[in-house]
């Protein structure tokens, strides 16, 4: 996995809670068996005034100019900052294919869904739970006219904003790690073989009913 | 030893070992599908690595399979490769498959129960957030992402932090009419969306034991939209009864050793919860929602609220913004909305007894004439073959409902089953996003009793008054 140590980077705000994985990215999108070229469908259903589906050339479908993420100061940006519970609904981990896809390096919340959060941390993408006072804050300086640019860093989980004054951030120390060290957690896991067996093994004698094989 | 909760056994049970930062949990049981899996067996294949134990998974295709004619396969040429992916991926690493034309294929979380393939004690996972609904088995069941479908498909384990614990107590004595989906809105309505992330949510009181388990795994299912991804509920006698003798299920040479086992699957009396929610039964009426949310919901007997009477500027925003969406005027009663289609079927209400219910109040009576479509969508083939056994088909068929092959359907409209721009529908499923059941359609979710009522009188009614 990539790591993610430092990022500067543009801030686009999208002012809706409960943005759930079926608006970050619509189900007709589900179909494909790969893991990238999400980004184009990225809030597909908000981003164009068409219905979008699998296949279509996304550069000639009409823009909703209304949405925020198609506004012009706000290309480029990789910072989303949003509303509270983030990414709830279904678990497709597409959703975080999707930002990432588009260009999104973090995402800053009052709260995050707990599978969406989960699922952000495989993906190199880091979500920033803050406050709801700080993430006011942060709305009213990231308006129309000038977008602002943050500076994350994950190792001092600071984030510094542009007058200079630094918010600090919680993160579980386990996943800050893989983060920071682009960590294969099946590889982690793989290291632990001998217990996984010896734990199946154990287990075999005191519930055998857990271990009936799935067969047709 | 201290007191534990449900949850806390489960947990305790399933430790491979620990780290300051995180547990490795065993994964008994897993279920998957044709959407969220393809990605992590490319992921297996990259990383030659093989899969762990391919007896303990179970999968068949749900989400995109046609609800209609199936001996033509699948026309959409997109939703045909994932799915001969799924049957290609089983092929190769070995693991079951129930396909789209095999008896026992449905949604995944109808047919694992109706298989024995979930247990209680056992930690059960799917590339699906409405796992939650196994742990109506006091089985650890939650949704997981694609790359935790591959990191447990290696390696039969996943890293995962403990979640906190929540009580929800529901207690007191049901009105008529009042389902499981009642109760699962119910509480979501007071607790929120949001309400519980971080917990795993345990229901209990007298309401929860009298639900049948039909009723338990709707509750259940509806827990990852309060936020909350593992729900659960103690072993009873009727956990017992349901799944003595089906497919997988314990031996008759384990079967005592088992039933002994999972009678112990319940918090000890003293055990600490840290979060209570409480529920008066006689404070849930039939549900319907009128937003965007699950929690955007109300009783029967109310009406679409008014968002000028909401102090907070966020909220105020958000349920104009969901009453724009459901082209709804604030203050109107709820029975005055008219749906154009009707939908019962999904993961949450898909079950024989959700049928039997809807057949009971559909019987003898025709569909409104200003519904366009009205559809049932059997959870599984076994269901389906039950409901015809018992003649129940010929009922829906009789009073104007289609009748048709098992699968998601027009719970997330993946298949060719959706809703229009603009069309209302009143859903047995368990979301209600904008665009859930097809782009700018409009979703109430409500019981299989509601649904059918509403069939038959045009709009959402008070079936029990
Ligand atoms: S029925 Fe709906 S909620 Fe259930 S698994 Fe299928 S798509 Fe998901």
């Amino acid at each position: 996995m990539r790591q993610f140590n430092k990022h500067t980077g543009k801030v686009v705000p999208l002012d809706r809670s409960n943005v759930d994985t079926d608006q970050i990215i619509p189900k007709q999108f589900l179909k494909s068996i790969k893991r990238s070229g999400f980004g184009p469908n990225l809030f597909d259903d908000w981003r164009y005034l068409d219905s979008g589906e699998p296949g279509m050339d996304n550069s000639i479908r009409p823009v909703n100019p209304d949405f925020i993420l198609n506004k012009d100061c706000y290309q480029a940006a990789s910072i989303l900052l949003t509303r509270e519970n983030f990414g709830c609904g279904s678990s497709r981990e597409h959703a975080p294919w999707a930002l990432d896809d588009y260009g999104f390096r973090v995402i800053i919340a009052p709260s995050f869904a707990d599978i969406f959060y989960s699922n952000c941390f495989k993906n190199a993408l880091l979500p920033i739970q803050l406050s709801e006072e700080q993430v006011n804050n942060l709305f009213e300086i990231s308006s129309l006219e000038q977008p602002i640019n943050l500076l994350i860093d994950l190792e001092q989980q600071t984030i510094t904003i542009p007058n200079g004054d630094i918010l600090k951030f919680e993160i579980d120390n386990f996943r800050k790690q893989c983060l920071l060290d682009g960590l294969d957690e099946i590889g982690l896991t793989m290291q632990y073989q001998d217990e996984i067996k010896k734990y199946e093994e154990q287990r075999r004698k005191q519930a055998p009913w857990l271990f009936v094989e799935i067969k047709a | 030893m201290a007191a534990r909760t449900l949850y806390d056994k489960l947990w305790d049970a399933h430790v491979v070992r620990n780290d300051a930062e995180a547990s490795l949990l065993y994964i008994d049981r897993h279920l998957v599908h044709e959407v969220t899996s393809p990605q992590a067996f490319a992921g297996l294949r990259l990383a030659s690595r093989d899969v762990w134990r391919a007896s303990s998974a179970l999968a068949t295709p749900d989400h995109n399979v046609p609800t209609t004619d199936r001996s033509k396969g699948i026309v959409d040429p997109i939703s045909r490769i994932q799915v001969e992916t799924l049957g290609q991926n089983c092929r190769d690493f070995g693991i079951t498959e129930f396909d789209m034309n095999d008896r026992r294929q449905g949604i995944v979380h109808v047919i694992g129960p109706e298989l024995g393939a979930t247990l209680p004690g056992m930690t059960l996972v799917c590339g699906d957030s409405h796992t939650s609904t196994h742990g109506a088995f006091a089985a650890l069941a939650f949704g997981i992402g694609t790359s935790e479908v591959e990191h447990v498909l290696a390696t039969q384990c996943l890293l995962q932090k403990k979640s906190k614990n929540m009580k929800v107590e529901v207690s007191g004595e049901l009105h008529s009419g009042v389902t499981g989906k009642d109760i699962a809105l119910a509480i979501i309505g007071k607790i929120g969306t949001a309400g519980g992330t971080g917990y795993t949510i345990e229901f209990a009181g007298n309401v929860i034991e009298e639900l049948t388990m039909e009723g338990r795994m709707t509750l259940c299912n509806m827990t990852i939209e309060a936020g909350a991804r593992a729900g659960l509920i103690a072993v009873d006698q009727k956990t017992i009864d349901y799944v003595k003798g089906r497919v997988y299920a314990p031996s008759e040479e384990h079967w005592s050793q088992a039933v002994e086992t999972w009678l112990d699957l319940k918090s000890d009396p003293d055990a600490s919860f840290d979060q209570l929610v409480k529920l008066d039964a006689k404070d849930i009426s039939p549900q319907v929602t009128w937003g965007t949310s699950p929690e955007m919901v109300v009783g029967i007997e109310g009406s679409v609220p008014d968002p000028a009477k909401e102090k907070d500027n966020v909220k105020r925003e958000n349920m104009q913004r969901a009453l724009d969406y459901m082209g709804l005027k604030a203050n109107t009663a709820i029975t005055e909305i008219k749906p154009d289609k009707i939908f019962i079927g999904s993961c949450t209400n898909s079950r024989i007894e959700d049928i039997r219910i809807a057949a009971q109040m559909v019987k003898g009576k025709k569909v409104a004439t200003s519904i366009k479509l009205a559809m049932i969508v059997p959870g599984s083939g076994l269901v389906k073959q039950q409901a015809e056994q018992e003649g129940l088909d010929l009922i829906f068929i009789e009073s104007g409902f289609e009748w048709r092959e098992p699968g998601c359907s027009m719970c997330l409209a993946m298949n060719a089953d959706r809703l229009e721009s603009g069309e209302r529908c009143a859903s047995t499923s368990n979301r209600n996003f904008e665009g859930r059941q097809g782009q700018g359609g409009r979703t109430h979710l409500v019981s299989p009793a509601m649904a059918a009522a509403t069939a038959i009188a045009g709009h959402f009614v008070n079936f029990t008054a």
